[in-house]
């Protein structure tokens, strides 16, 4: 039964556009809402996106396995939760708590993040807990931490946008994957201002530029520390900026001096002519901004390749000074709450370390432990995956907002892994293919059934309100945990109500770097979120971060001496192709949701591989051929779709889709040595015509 | 623990690559590392030393390894310090100033020195180059040709290879009347074929060189300090200052008085071990690999790379194939890329090779493609380099190339110089005239104001009042008001 008429924000991207849910005749609609960061726009996604609230796929009944081979039947909750609490008895009894894992997502909201890590340090006792946005941000998230000493995605609110003379946006289609984010480009393009596109692809978002360096996969950190060698030689550095608020510049000037503007073009492909005018945009500009999304970040050198274009942003004095700086555009929902509040390996709640004495202590007094309880860091998300079922891996796993059969690199891997659990329990709101092969699955609410608060790609703390119930047989993520650690005796305080979750993560994340003690729902509300770190409730909120000084022991910005290498698997006559992989505007992540919404799907009903027709005519394709695109770890088929907008060299697949056609069964688990990001944007293929 | 003394001889670009490739594969330091150069100071980026002459990169955007970088990484460095003797019985090397160093591997970094044409009075009598003459490769002659030009009212470059082009442009973009003079009649006659130099001639010519081709010298010409030189026919050119640009020789005189397998350079195998001592290296300039010698940095960071791997015994084994050569000129104004064997001729009846032609003269675009089965063999790219990057890739890895080859030249990508050129792309904050702090914005509100040309601009806002060398973006920005003025209006 929905309530009437209530502001909240899009379910999917880390845009959280503003929207309103209205309801007309027992079903809800969506309306604009006047919000400062999308200021009325939505795309098709978020127009669409209550149809899911109604969809037939639905999962109204928890589903349980009796035995690994025997099909899913509906079952009570009280016997689904039991068979679960049951499970993870007799496997820590045998093997010990770390041989339960926690999956989570950074689609899910603060509270949710925040409580299921809780849940796998307290209840569980595990240190394995991961969560997807280790496949999103977290090359970002690592270099935005060894530079600046905390990592927000935007250090400056989105308006700021609209006034820069010149920003350079590396691997990141907006156009397509966060349209009315679009709109801060249009009025920086009518107010004079300039737009550099670098993506291998000529996406819509590149269309648009002012100048595009169609860059060769992988080698974006030459090219940034390229960018920085013009920078150096043409005398364009902010030199009292590094003096005073930066260290370690003489490094990366010694390694800058190396990448020349005709070595990094044979390395890039991006001509001389083309870097200089870069430069010279940059240098020119007065207020000018670097941007990175996952075209910069999904690589095995991906948080360095983000360290190289923050040094470019440091050197021309960029970062903390109003107007300017360095950002990453966060790609998930949540995907920076997400980040902050937990569940990833190595964190507790406030973006605190896990490994650090006094954060143990004071997150430990806020759960009501023994800091000695508290598990040390764990395996990351895609190792975490890999070890499932391995001597001395997990045995039994709790998935929570994350599709991870679709969403990890090589999938089939990772399916094979899964299979090989004891046990397997899911949450979900319909039955993905990672909940298909599970043993228990939860059937849980979703985004405008239950109220909670997500951070947007601004660092600026949002509130969904609720705006219906959820239908019967369905509870919250909250309740699920709830329940579980009641059932598994956990210590402390198990609520469920978003709001004193909330309450209850302010503290815990109190005098933390993502500090949102001075946070509440009715301060969001009424001031159009509120922008951590917040330490106070009569704390404005920080909207630009690093004005006065970076967050670092001595305030200053670190610059990291960064040196390119080749991708992990590069081209030879067996594989002589890249593939790279990415979104369309119409679909969102594995696609479970958008696949579901029929306006979405039939723009976009099928898997496809984009192929140069320089590249077509070499393998004899045409337009719709079948065709399967091979690497040494598995095969998707596809249809072909015939673009100049790839280079001949790549071809590129959307990662939506599950099954036989999923890009992931092709990409490279290879993994970046500080963030533990996959090499998703990256690997060597072959296409073969299907007969 | 140190186990293994390693010495380099020549602390260039490709010594100083080498000694960071082996630090990288070395992380318990088994070896202990002492380099020997002869310039004074850390290592720096020669190929940049064109671009410091031209006044396109600064003298301090160019070192690669300052002397502290050698310290703190525990490698000693001898600078200003030659070797000369090496003695393989004893396995030592002796240097200039009397010491000695023992070394278990010896690897030979030496590079070249220029060649000096046999011309009459060019040597003095005590062997040295007179006054006003340089010849080029070391950051001190950058220097000294930079301090020459200062005063200098006519420079000749002699030679118009690669350095040779370059340093003249350079020379002549600070307003100083430079003559190109080579013996040859064409220019970069290994990189370009005769239609290429002939339009590059042009374009040379367009941005103040003289060029004198298949002009040979005869002599110079000194009175106490460099007058001019004497042409072959008997014509003369002022000058007082001559830069020497005739090619270089590698340096293999250590090599051969120690008894190695000199060539034209030290003769060395795929591992980069000299022919006849397995415990003495060579790479770089110096370094002949199966008959071939080269002059470029790519091939020498790969031999430094091969090199390291090979002497810390890390990783899988790695032989040096040879590379591909990529030839790109840095000179402002002239955008040209020459690859491979880009001279060869499809009118020499052989019948191997295609050749793809694009030119536009009027326009100084010359382009040319050298196809053997179907794979880029060369190419040149001269005026219009917009495909460079693909091409060069496609050579690079050997690729197919697509049946219709024209496309490859066919670009239809923005033109960069275009974008930062044109004025309605600047931003508006852009500063225009730096003496005076004047932006895009301030011309606009000028002309706003009613001022009509640069002059008026120039008075109104005292842009162009200090250097000047903004009267060129202003001059565009006012023909882009005036343009824009018959249409819509302007937003700066
Ligand atoms: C102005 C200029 C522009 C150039 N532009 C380009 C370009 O655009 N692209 C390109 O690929 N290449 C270019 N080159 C060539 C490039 O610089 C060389 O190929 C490269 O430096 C070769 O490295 P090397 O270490 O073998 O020699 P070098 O860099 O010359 O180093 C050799 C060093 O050894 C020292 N040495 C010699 N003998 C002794 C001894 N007995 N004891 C101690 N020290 C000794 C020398 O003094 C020198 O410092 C350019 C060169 C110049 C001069």
């Amino acid at each position: 039964m929905p309530v009437p008429g209530v502001f909240t924000h899009c379910p999917y991207c880390a845009l959280q556009c503003g929207m309103s849910l209205r309801d007309a005749e027992g079903q809800l609609l969506v309306g604009t809402r006047d919000f400062p960061t999308n200021r009325g726009g939505l795309c098709q996604k978020g127009w669409t996106s209550a149809e899911l609230l109604a969809s037939p796929d639905r999962l109204t009944m928890p589903l349980v396995r009796a035995y690994r081979a025997a099909p899913l039947k509906p079952a009570s909750w009280d016997e689904a939760l039991a068979r679960v609490a049951a499970e993870i008895r007799r496997s820590q009894s045998v093997y010990g708590p770390d041989s339960v894992a926690v999956f989570g997502g950074g689609g899910l909201t603060n509270e949710k993040a925040y409580a299921l890590g809780k849940f796998a340090r307290v209840a569980l006792g595990t240190s394995n807990i991961d969560y997807n946005g280790r496949f999103c941000m977290s090359s970002a998230a690592a270099a935005g931490a060894r530079a600046f000493g905390v990592d927000r995605g935007l250090p400056f609110p989105l308006p700021d946008l609209a006034v820069a003379d010149t920003i350079l946006l590396v691997g990141s289609n907006v156009a397509e994957t966060m349209p009315p984010f679009t709109r801060w480009l249009s009025d920086q393009q009518d107010n004079g201002g300039a737009l550099v596109v670098v993506d291998p692809r000529q996406t819509p978002t590149a269309r648009r530029a002012t100048l595009h360096l169609q860059v060769t996969p992988g080698t974006d950190l030459a090219l940034a520390n390229g960018l920085l060698h013009i920078a150096i030689a043409e005398g364009h550095v902010d030199e009292p900026y590094i003096a005073a608020r930066t260290s370690g510049f003489g490094d990366v000037r010694r390694v800058a001096a190396a990448y020349w503007p005709e070595r990094v073009e044979r390395i890039t492909g991006v001509t001389v002519a083309e870097q200089r005018a870069a430069v010279r945009l940059l240098a020119g500009a007065e207020r000018a901004m670097v941007l990175t999304s996952r075209g910069a970040e999904q690589h095995s050198k991906g948080t360095d390749t983000v360290s190289a274009l923050i040094n470019l942003a440091l050197a021309l004095g960029l970062p903390g000074t109003e107007g300017s700086g360095y950002g990453c555009l966060t790609g998930q929902g949540n995907g920076q709450g997400g980040r902050e509040h937990g569940q990833k390996a190595d964190q507790l709640p406030g973006y605190r370390r896990i490994d650090d004495p006094a954060a143990r202590e004071h997150v430990a007094a806020v759960w009501g432990v023994d800091p000695a309880r508290i598990p040390g860091p764990g395996r990351s998300a895609f190792e975490l995956l890999d070890a499932l079922g391995t001597a001395g891996g997990p045995r039994a796993l709790l998935v929570m907002g994350s599709n991870v059969a679709v969403s990890a690199p090589s999938s089939g891997r990772i399916g094979r892994r899964l299979g090989s659990l004891d046990f397997l329990a899911v949450c979900d709101l319909f039955l993905s293919e990672t909940a298909a092969s599970a043993d228990v699955v939860l059937p849980v609410a979703q985004w405008a059934e239950e109220s909670g608060t997500m951070t947007n790609l601004e660092g600026r703390v949002l509130l969904r309100q609720r705006a219906a119930v959820p239908p019967p047989g369905v509870r919250t993520d909250l309740e699920v945990i709830a329940a579980l650690a009641l059932l598994l005796d956990a210590p402390g305080q198990w609520n469920a109500e978003p709001e004193a979750v909330f309450d209850e993560l302010r503290r815990a994340s109190a005098g933390g770097p993502a500090d949102y003690a001075g946070i509440s729902y009715e301060r969001i509300a009424a001031e159009d979120g509120v922008f951590w770190p917040c330490p106070a409730a009569d704390h404005p909120g920080t909207p630009r971060m690093f004005l006065n000084a970076f967050a670092t022991p001595d305030g200053r910005a670190r610059f990291v001496p960064v040196e390119h290498r080749p991708v992990a698997e590069d081209l030879d006559a067996e594989y002589p192709v890249y593939l790279t992989t990415g979104r369309l505007m119409e679909h969102y992540q594995s696609g479970t949701q958008t696949r579901r919404v029929r306006a979405l799907r039939e723009a976009q009903p099928e898997p496809v591989v984009e192929v140069h027709p320089d590249l077509a005519e070499a393998c004899r394709l045409n337009e719709g051929d079948r065709v399967r695109v091979v690497s040494r770890r598995g095969a998707a088929e596809v249809l072909v779709r015939i673009t100049e907008t790839v280079r001949p060299d790549t071809v590129f697949m959307p990662f939506h889709w599950g099954g036989s056609s999923s890009a992931n069964l092709v990409t490279n688990p290879a993994l970046d040595p500080v963030s533990k990001m996959p090499e998703f944007k990256v690997c060597a293929v072959r296409l073969e015509a299907v007969a | 623990m140190t186990s293994c003394r390693l010495v380099v001889v020549g602390n260039g670009m490709a010594g100083c690559r080498f000694v960071q490739e082996v630090l990288a594969r070395d992380a318990d330091r088994r070896l202990g590392i002492t380099v020997v150069g002869d310039e004074p100071g850390g290592a720096y980026n020669r190929l940049q030393l064109s671009n410091v002459l031209a006044g396109v990169a600064r003298v301090d955007s160019i070192e690669l390894a300052g002397e502290q970088w050698y310290a703190a990484h525990g490698v000693t460095l001898c600078t200003g310090t030659a070797v000369v003797r090496i003695d393989r019985q004893a396995g030592r090397v002796e240097l200039d100033d009397g010491a000695a160093l023992p070394y278990d591997v010896l690897v030979l970094a030496t590079g070249s020195s220029p060649v000096l044409p046999p011309v009459a009075g060019l040597l003095r009598d005590d062997g040295r180059l007179p006054p006003g003459v340089v010849a080029f490769r070391t950051l001190a002659d950058c220097t000294a040709i930079a301090q020459l030009a200062v005063t200098a009212e006519h420079a000749v470059v002699l030679g118009a290879g690669v350095l040779g082009l370059e340093t003249a442009r350079g020379l002549a973009g600070h307003g100083l009347p430079v003559t190109l003079v080579q013996r040859g009649s064409r220019l970069m006659e290994r990189q370009l074929d005769a239609d290429a130099s002939r339009v590059l001639t042009r374009t040379v010519r367009s941005l103040g060189v003289q060029v004198r081709p298949g002009a040979g010298v005869r002599a110079v010409r000194v009175d106490g300090r460099v007058r001019g030189v004497v042409l072959d026919d008997g014509g003369t050119l002022d000058a007082d200052l001559l830069v020497l640009c005739c090619g270089v020789r590698p340096r293999v005189e250590l090599a051969r008085a120690a008894g190695l397998a000199v060539a034209v350079g030290v003769v060395v195998d795929d591992q980069l071990r000299s022919s006849n001592d397995p415990r003495i290296f060579a790479i770089g300039e110096c370094a002949e690999h199966r008959g071939r010698t080269h002059g470029l940095v790519a091939p020498s960071w790969e031999q430094a790379r091969v090199a390291a791997q090979v002497i810390t015994g890390s990783g899988e084994p790695v032989s040096y194939r040879g590379l591909v050569t990529v030839t790109r000129l840095k000179a402002a104004g002239i955008e040209l890329a020459s690859l491979g064997d880009a001279t060869a001729d499809d009118e020499d009846g052989s019948g191997d090779v295609e050749v793809i032609r694009f030119s536009d003269s009027s326009r100084g675009v010359y382009q040319k493609l050298v196809v053997r089965d179907g794979r880029l063999a060369g190419a040149i790219l001269l005026g219009d380099t917009r495909a460079v990057g693909t091409i060069t890739q496609l050579f690079d890895r050997g690729a197919a190339l697509p049946e219709d080859r024209s496309c490859l030249l066919m670009v239809r990508r923005n033109n960069p110089a275009a974008v930062v050129q044109s004025p309605a792309m600047l931003p508006g904050r852009a500063t225009i005239c730096q003496c005076n702090g004047i932006t895009k914005a301030g011309v606009c509100a000028a002309w706003q104001d009613g001022a009509r040309d640069v002059d008026q601009i120039s008075a109104r806002t005292r842009a162009m009042t200090g250097c000047g060398t903004c009267r060129g973006a202003i001059e565009g920005i006012v023909a882009w008001l005036t343009g824009a003025d018959a249409g819509s209006s302007v937003s700066a």
